[in-house]
């Protein structure tokens, strides 16, 4: 299957990526010239096998449920766009 | 006596102990090199303060009988992918414009811990999403190297193009770089040094601008193997703070390197014979399977089936993780932000200008194969073929201790070929991206000159946490090899 424009401006807006009208043609070509090549995997017999997220199948470590970081609020704001009275600042979202 | 720039890190640090040189004036060589060679575009940041101040602080600690690390006053070059206190940090990305971390990550600082000297922050494709560096909002990185009577600029390899550039170009003994699919392997083959990823979990991932957590992995690039062993020593180890690191001991690694082949198993997978392999390549890889036998190794061939299907089950699983790690870069927190009307208008604004043209394609398919509909079909079949790649090699490395592969199926190419279709610039990885699926590790060595007189690599794949192994044929291949060819005015 192929994607078309409309898809393709729907999966933009899922990632929050703004895609021009007029960009959008050679975006479709490419992503269906990627989704071509990658329709091989359809070749492969998969039955039965487990799904890999990763290459470690043990459990993840544990550690104890203890705060051991934070309180450092100037740290995690010195890079914000903008921030004021100790909080990220955004557009207004509730009316 | 060479220049001091020019000097491997066992030579340096050999020449450091017997007071021959100080770090400050190994330091000064390399910033008089980066400056002089500027027009590489290998580095974004330069810290010459630092670098400076570093080296400094390291003669003190040699004159005055501190301890000493095991990269006492070595200066290397740092992928700009790796978060330095208070110093820019862009992932070659205009969306990281002016991020300064107010933390280190975990490799930079057992670096520094071991002692070494920071030059500044190298170029790199954004996002660590390339093969060429020409996907750098800073532009792309040029190759030393060019071909025999002719002019054109090539490329360093990607993504860690600055990294392999600066080490090629002796501007720094030897730099950090990362590996999703062949990033340090393919650059490294491209520039003629040596390249080594290690095993998923050998080194923390923590600070590391993250591409695709499953696969990523920090390693290093130097101009030896015996170098790549003294910096991965120090690069490796457990963090808490990564969940994915795994906590084992670390061997000596440089004591490995010389420990010769004889009796080795050395596995040739048939299926990485493509067809439309270049004849050079396929020469080489001959001669290295030679190499290996003659000094003492025993070669089979081995199957690895599903070999052909890597490649594609890569570009659904990194884009499905970048995805979500780039998810992150809304204009909220840190780096760039375009004003909207609303929140998700700033949202959209902001990654529209924000991120450059590769990194929005990878983010759109992997938004794409894990959306409601298309996960089973896409993201959950590459998952389960990717188990199918690992079960290979473990099946594989029953009868063999390690594998022969080429590096790349070509040498470096110019700035303006291969752009245009996304799919022929991600076959450069074909050789590499298996290694990274399987979580192995890989190194990638210099191995001779095509015939137009670029370098090119012979890949060697281990066992997972057998770096050991891997060296030691790496060596083997090195020293057969004796490639000391140097790009022409370097």
């Amino acid at each position: 299957m192929s994607l078309d424009q409309k898809q393709v401006k729907h999966i933009a807006t899922l990632a929050r990526i703004r895609v021009e009208d007029a960009e959008l043609p050679g975006l479709v070509n490419e992503l269906n010239g990627i989704m071509t090549w990658i329709e091989q995997l359809n070749e492969v017999d998969v039955t039965g096998v487990e799904p890999m997220a990763g290459v470690q199948s043990r459990d993840l470590p544990r550690r104890r449920d203890v705060i051991n970081d934070g309180g450092d609020p100037e740290k995690v704001l010195k890079n914000a766009p903008d921030a004021t009275h100790g909080f990220f600042v955004v557009p207004k979202v509730v009316e | 006596m060479t220049d001091l720039n020019h000097l491997t890190i066992a030579g340096a640090l050999d020449g450091l102990e017997k007071r021959e040189f100080t770090s400050f004036e190994l330091t000064m060589a390399c910033l008089a090199q980066m400056e002089k060679h500027r027009d590489l575009n290998a580095f974004i940041t330069e810290t010459k303060e630092r670098a400076l101040a570093m080296a400094m602080a390291s003669d003190v600690r040699r004159v005055s009988g501190q301890p000493l690390g095991s990269m006492e006053g070595v200066p290397l070059a740092i992928k700009d992918l790796f978060c330095t206190e208070g110093v820019l940090t862009t992932a070659g990305s205009h969306i990281l414009d002016g991020f300064h971390p107010t933390y280190e990550s975990t490799v930079s600082a057992n670096l520094w811990k071991a002692g070494a000297v920071m030059l500044g922050k190298v170029n790199m494709d954004e996002f660590a999403m390339g093969s060429s560096n020409g996907t750098s909002y800073h532009g792309p990185v040029t190759n030393p190297w060019r071909r025999k009577g002719d002019n054109t600029r090539l490329v360093p390899g990607g993504s860690s193009g600055g990294s392999a550039t600066a080490v090629s170009a002796r501007m720094a003994l030897a730099a950090t770089g990362t590996d999703t699919g062949g990033s340090i392997r393919q650059p490294a083959a491209f520039t003629g040094i040596v390249g080594l990823k290690p095993t998923y979990g050998r080194c923390s991932r923590w600070g590391i601008v993250a591409f695709a957590s499953s696969l990523d992995q920090a390693g290093p690039m130097c101009r030896s193997v015996e170098d790549t062993a003294i910096m991965l020593g120090a690069m490796a180890g457990y963090d808490p703070k990564d969940s994915t690191s795994v906590d084992v001991s670390l061997p000596d690694f440089r004591k490995a390197v010389e420990g010769g082949v004889k009796g080795l198993k050395v596995g040739v997978p048939k299926e990485y014979r493509l067809d439309g392999l270049s004849p050079e390549i396929a020469k080489l890889w001959e001669q290295g399977v030679a190499w290996l036998k003659e000094q003492g190794a025993e070669i089979k061939e081995i199957t690895l089936p599903h070999t052909k299907y890597a490649l594609p089950v890569y570009y659904i699983i990194a884009p499905a993780e970048a995805s979500s790690n780039l998810a992150r870069y809304d204009g909220v927190r840190f780096g760039l932000r375009v004003p909207g009307e609303s929140l998700d208008d700033m949202y959209e604004l902001t990654r529209a200008a924000g991120f450059g043209k590769e990194v929005k394609r990878r983010v759109m398919i992997g938004t794409y194969v894990l959306s409601a509909g298309y996960y089973d079909a896409y993201y959950l079949r590459a998952q389960r073929i990717r188990a199918l790649i690992l079960k290979d090699f473990t099946d594989a490395f029953k009868d063999v201790d390690v594998v022969l592969t080429p590096s790349t199926p070509s040498a470096a190419f110019g700035l303006e070929e291969k752009f245009d279709d996304p799919v022929a610039m991600y076959l450069n990885d074909v050789f590499t991206v298996t290694v990274n699926l399987a979580g192995l590790p890989g190194i990638s060595v210099p191995a001779g000159l095509d015939g137009r007189g670029l370098p090119l690599g012979l890949q060697l794949i281990g066992r997972a946490f057998d770096e050991e192994t891997v060296l030691r044929a790496g060596r083997a291949i090195e020293r057969a090899a004796n490639f000391t060819a140097k790009p022409e005015g370097f």
